[in-house]
């Protein structure tokens, strides 16, 4: 079955689309137990103690930076945090769950009621979040030589649940909603929000249904969704299948499908795995959490500047494009970075001609370097200090644009300030004054009648020998605007007698 | 002096602090009774002979040294296999768990080490738990050492065999339903339940995680004092465990109880299937209690008689997640014979449990289901509330509540196993104070039939030394504590 545009899709049918969002959190210990989560490069069962892996008389301790980082995401998508909450057991057994259990959160989530809004089509679209909660992860499940071995060291690593509503009404909105959620996360610094490596999971409930019907559509589940392009993809590819199957008089089964990424398809997934009665009920093994008001308090104050209000902040106080806010929000280090430079500018009296400047640099050269040297923006060697330097050297007319961009290679490699490599490197200030270079055009055009008279009969072209010329005599100091602006005004005159 | 065998904890931690006795002799005078009497009795499933004989000589050289010296140092004792002893085989008595060493140690065990005690060996009883007359352990039933073609209850009947027959002067024994008291009673030892959070569960197997407690046997109350004061208070690694500051249980024995308010309640005392002897041997009990100056009060607790359906809910809920773990895949019993991944599952299971623990699994996981939970599981949690209710109304009046802590004595073995109903009312006295969550304690209080009878004394939550206190006062008046089995 071909994948059409999803644009013919959405015409007389209604896309009506809710996500599952987990996210690991970046705690330094897992969620029941004092094991390190830093094991993404270790071996097999390593990261491993009793606790996590199950062993019989164990019990978890629950890890309250895990909660805290929870209620802090649930905030920043302004859900309601409840002053109690309770962990419960979802029983199903697989072989990655150790305990044959999962410790999650069923009827008293840490949070719920909550919103996020996305920008779609120049429209801003509300997605309601049902709730944001707190479990653990599996371990994992590796299938070769037809073994199927379990590395436990995943397992316990804290995760947090975010339910949406069925607001979606779009592959692409969904798209969005996940995009904008993983920014978020970032921001908060909770998870690294990494879709392909499996730190930021997605699975999707996906029905249609015809244009104006009230009820929903039955839905199907998608899993295995690795990137955002995948998301999308996966879900155009659904809402068409189900499409088709009710234009041919069809019905949907209620089922769980998976994302066949090399094959551009949905698969049923075998039953076996997921229909399951989970027999929800509270874990009598930890106290119910009595979330206090004061502690919420001081949560919401730690919360950091998030990516909408900082898009804001960039156009509205700086002056910044709307495509420069963008990128600079998106890669929070960049933003990061551009703050730091406007922080150590507090000097400068023009701010948003400095915040325009230290924007085009960052996001021209000194990403280019980044890209040239394969250095991650967050690890960029260049400090801002070198580039707000940079700034200043040009705003005082020190260096030409051209030098700089020389200057600022250097300084992105040996980590020097840019006013020392130019102090090293002897550049001489640019000659500024009109007066100094005028002289230095008299002379040049004097020594060259030919090329003058040339550029007088008709041969602009000419006056660029001048130029050159001219740019030698002063070793390249004089910029290069004002020579072009005297040279001509020169040219332009009557010859002189 | 009378042979060490016979010595209670107290006395032999007298005659260990004056260097008149040993540790290695202690030691080997239990080890030695148990190989001239387990063979009969079965109270254990491991006997740790030369660990304890290791762990003895180090208590004798603390106790040489005079440092660190507690109560308990040089005590030998025995523990029931449901509590993790580190590269030590801990069974559950099951097959599922026959060859399973934890690779840790109980809290509990790391507290006895710490106060210098000595490990016999593990004791047997019910599979994880499940049963009141360890005859549904994997292994072996266990006897009953004063009469042998009985039980000794359950499901830490091994434990309380072992200190009746003077294998061990003390043990530790877990109680979830009446798993400590009433094979107590049936024995004729002291059995103590603590109130749920007091002692760790950390490293104790769970069966059902709300209502587990581990608690120490021992033949007198003041010897239980000694046992929960080492193992009680609380613990980082279980959430559930309080923070109730551990008094002082010995100082607490005063054995004065004038003016203290007992409660009887009716309901206790009028069950159906209570044993004309028990109730007259419990009566007798009370009488000496007044004799003591205790001021005795009828009470009610009504809703009484929903306990035992009310547990048989949530026991078994807890259970079957609990119980989950147990795939084969980690530790434990493992079919491997396939290839098939739900195959083995399916396998392990099938032959790792025995039948009462795959009844439990079976009806917790009903229980639980979709569509069911409502009319079970959230209707028994309705009960335990209306339950736990019942008990605070009585300790507004009561400082103490008693009754006999089983409706009969010990029955034939195997006289129960085909009813699992009428085994399961055999804890009907025992099982409301693990679903209120409070403390409970039996005591020798005399013979019907030749047959030990336990008098239960229940107190409010964290008031253990309230009904140490009255099972001292008790003791002290009377000898059916002294008695021992022929044997
Ligand atoms: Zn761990």
């Amino acid at each position: 079955m071909a994948v059409p545009a999803h644009t013919e899709v959405a015409t007389e049918f209604e896309i009506v689309i809710g996500l599952e969002v987990h996210a690991q959190l970046t705690t330094r210990s897992k969620m029941f137990c004092s094991c390190s989560t830093d094991y993404a490069n270790a071996a097999p069962n390593t990261h491993v103690c009793p606790v996590c892996m199950g062993m019989p008389g164990v019990l978890p301790v629950i890890n309250r930076q895990a909660v805290a980082y929870t209620i802090m995401t649930a905030l920043a998508l302004n859900c309601s945090i409840p002053e109690y909450s309770k962990f419960d057991r979802k029983n199903y057994p697989y072989p990655d769950l150790m305990k044959g259990y999962q410790i999650s959160q069923y009827d008293l989530p840490l949070s719920r009621n909550g919103y996020l809004l996305i920008e779609h089509d120049g429209q801003v679209r509300r997605i309601g979040i049902t709730r944001v909660h707190l479990e653990e992860d599996t371990a994992k499940l590796l299938h070769r030589d037809g073994y199927s071995l379990v590395d436990v060291n995943r397992a316990g690593t804290p995760l947090i649940e975010i339910v949406s509503e069925p607001d979606m009404r779009s592959p692409e909105e969904a798209r969005l909603y996940m995009q904008k959620l993983r920014e978020i996360l970032v921001y908060l610094g909770v998870s690294s929000g990494r879709m392909e490596e499996g730190s930021l999971r997605c699975d999707a409930n996906i029905s249609v249904r015809p244009r104006g019907q009230q009820t929903l559509g039955v839905k199907t589940e998608i899993k295995n969704m690795n990137s955002f392009k995948a998301l999308q993809q996966a879900l155009e590819y659904e809402a068409h299948r189900q499409i088709e199957v009710l234009r041919a008089g069809g019905t949907i089964q209620q089922e769980t499908r998976g994302w066949d990424e090399s094959r551009g398809v949905t698969v049923p997934q075998r039953s076996k795995e997921y229909a399951h009665d989970y027999r929800y009920f509270p874990e009598p093994d930890l106290p119910p959490l009595v979330i206090s008001r004061a502690w919420v308090e001081e949560l919401r104050a730690r919360l950091p500047e998030l990516p909408d209000a900082r898009r804001l902040r960039y156009q509205r106080d700086y002056g910044l494009s709307a495509q420069d806010a963008d990128i600079l929000t998106e890669e929070k280090a960049l933003g990061d970075y551009f703050d730091q430079v406007m922080a150590l500018s507090s000097q400068v009296q023009d701010r948003q001609a400095r915040a325009r400047a230290a924007s085009n640099w960052l996001l021209s050269e000194v990403v280019r370097l980044l890209h040239a040297h394969d250095i991650a923006p967050a690890a960029c060697p260049l400090k801002p200090e070198a580039l707000v330097n940079l700034l200043d050297l040009l705003d005082r007319q020190r260096i030409t644009g051209k030098q700089a961009k020389e200057v600022l290679d250097e300084a992105f490699v040996s980590g020097e300030l840019p006013e020392t490599i130019v102090v090293r490197k002897g550049i001489q200030p640019p000659i500024t004054d009109p007066q100094a270079l005028e002289r230095i055009i008299v002379e040049v055009i004097e020594a060259n009648p030919k090329i003058v008279a040339d550029y007088r009969s008709g041969k602009t072209n000419a006056a660029q020998y001048l130029v050159g010329q001219i740019m030698k005599r002063t070793r390249g100091q004089a910029k290069a605007d004002l020579v072009q602006q005297l040279l001509r005004a020169k040219l332009d005159e009557a010859p002189t007698a | 002096m009378s042979a060490l065998h016979e010595l209670t904890l107290s006395d032999a931690a007298t005659l260990l602090r004056q260097r008149q006795i040993s540790s290695v002799e202690l030691t080997r005078a239990f080890l030695e009774r148990i190989e001239a009497l387990d063979g009969r009795i079965r109270a254990f499933t491991l006997v740790t002979a030369d660990l304890a004989l290791q762990q003895a000589q180090e208590a004798d050289q603390r106790l040489q040294r005079g440092e660190q010296v507690t109560p308990l140092t040089g005590i030998p004792l025995a523990i029931k296999d449901v509590i993790c002893t580190k590269d030590i085989p801990t069974t559950c008595s099951s097959r599922m768990l026959e060859h399973f060493r934890p690779p840790f140690n109980a809290t509990v065990m790391e507290r006895l080490q710490a106060a210098g005690a000595v490990m016999l060996g593990k004791t047997n009883m019910d599979e994880f738990a499940m049963g009141s007359s360890t005859e549904h352990s994997a292994f072996f039933p266990t006897h009953n050492p004063w009469d042998l073609e009985r039980t000794p209850g359950g499901s830490s009947g091994g434990s309380a065999a072992a200190v009746a027959a003077g294998m061990a002067p003390g043990a530790l024994g877990s109680d979830t339903g009446g798993s400590i008291r009433q094979p107590a009673a049936l024995c004729n030892v002291v059995g103590l339940k603590p109130t749920y959070g007091r002692v760790s569960r950390f490293g104790l197997v769970a069966f059902a995680s709300s209502l587990d407690q581990i608690g120490p046997f021992a033949r007198t109350a003041r010897d239980a004092a000694l046992l929960l004061q080492a193992i009680a208070g609380p613990d980082p690694r279980d959430s559930t465990c309080s923070a109730t500051p551990v008094p002082d249980y010995t100082a607490e024995l005063t054995g004065e109880i004038r003016g203290l308010r007992i409660g009887v309640p009716v309901e206790y005392w009028e069950a159906p299937g209570m044993d004309p002897g028990v109730a007259r041997v419990g009566q007798e009990a009370v009488n000496r209690l007044r004799e003591l100056g205790a001021e005795i009060r009828e009470v009610s607790l009504p809703h009484t008689r929903y306990g035992v359906a009310a547990y048989y809910i949530i026991a078994p809920a807890e259970a079957s997640a609990n119980l989950a773990r147990y795939d084969g895949v980690k530790y434990g019993y493992s079919y491997r014979d396939t290839s098939d991944m739900w195959e083995a599952l399916d396998k392990t299971r099938q032959y790792g449990f025995g039948p009462e623990v795959k009844r439990r699994i079976m009806l917790g996981t009903y229980v639980l289901s979709a569509g069911y939970y409502d009319a079970y599981y959230k209707q028994a949690q309705k009960v335990r509330a209306l339950i736990a209710q019942d008990f605070e109304r009585a300790f507004e009046q009561c400082d103490v509540l008693v009754s006999p802590a089983s409706p009969t004595v010990a029955f034939k073995l195997g006289e129960k196993l085909s009813d699992p109903y009428q085994m399961y009312l055999n804890d009907v006295f025992t099982i409301p104070a693990n679903l209120a969550g409070i403390c409970g304690i039996s005591i020798p209080s005399g013979f019907s039939e030749g047959l030990p009878v336990g008098l239960q004394i229940l107190g409010n939550a964290f008031a253990e030394a309230t009904i140490l206190r009255v099972a001292d006062a008790f003791q002290r008046v009377t000898d059916y504590h002294t008695q021992r089995p022929a044997l």
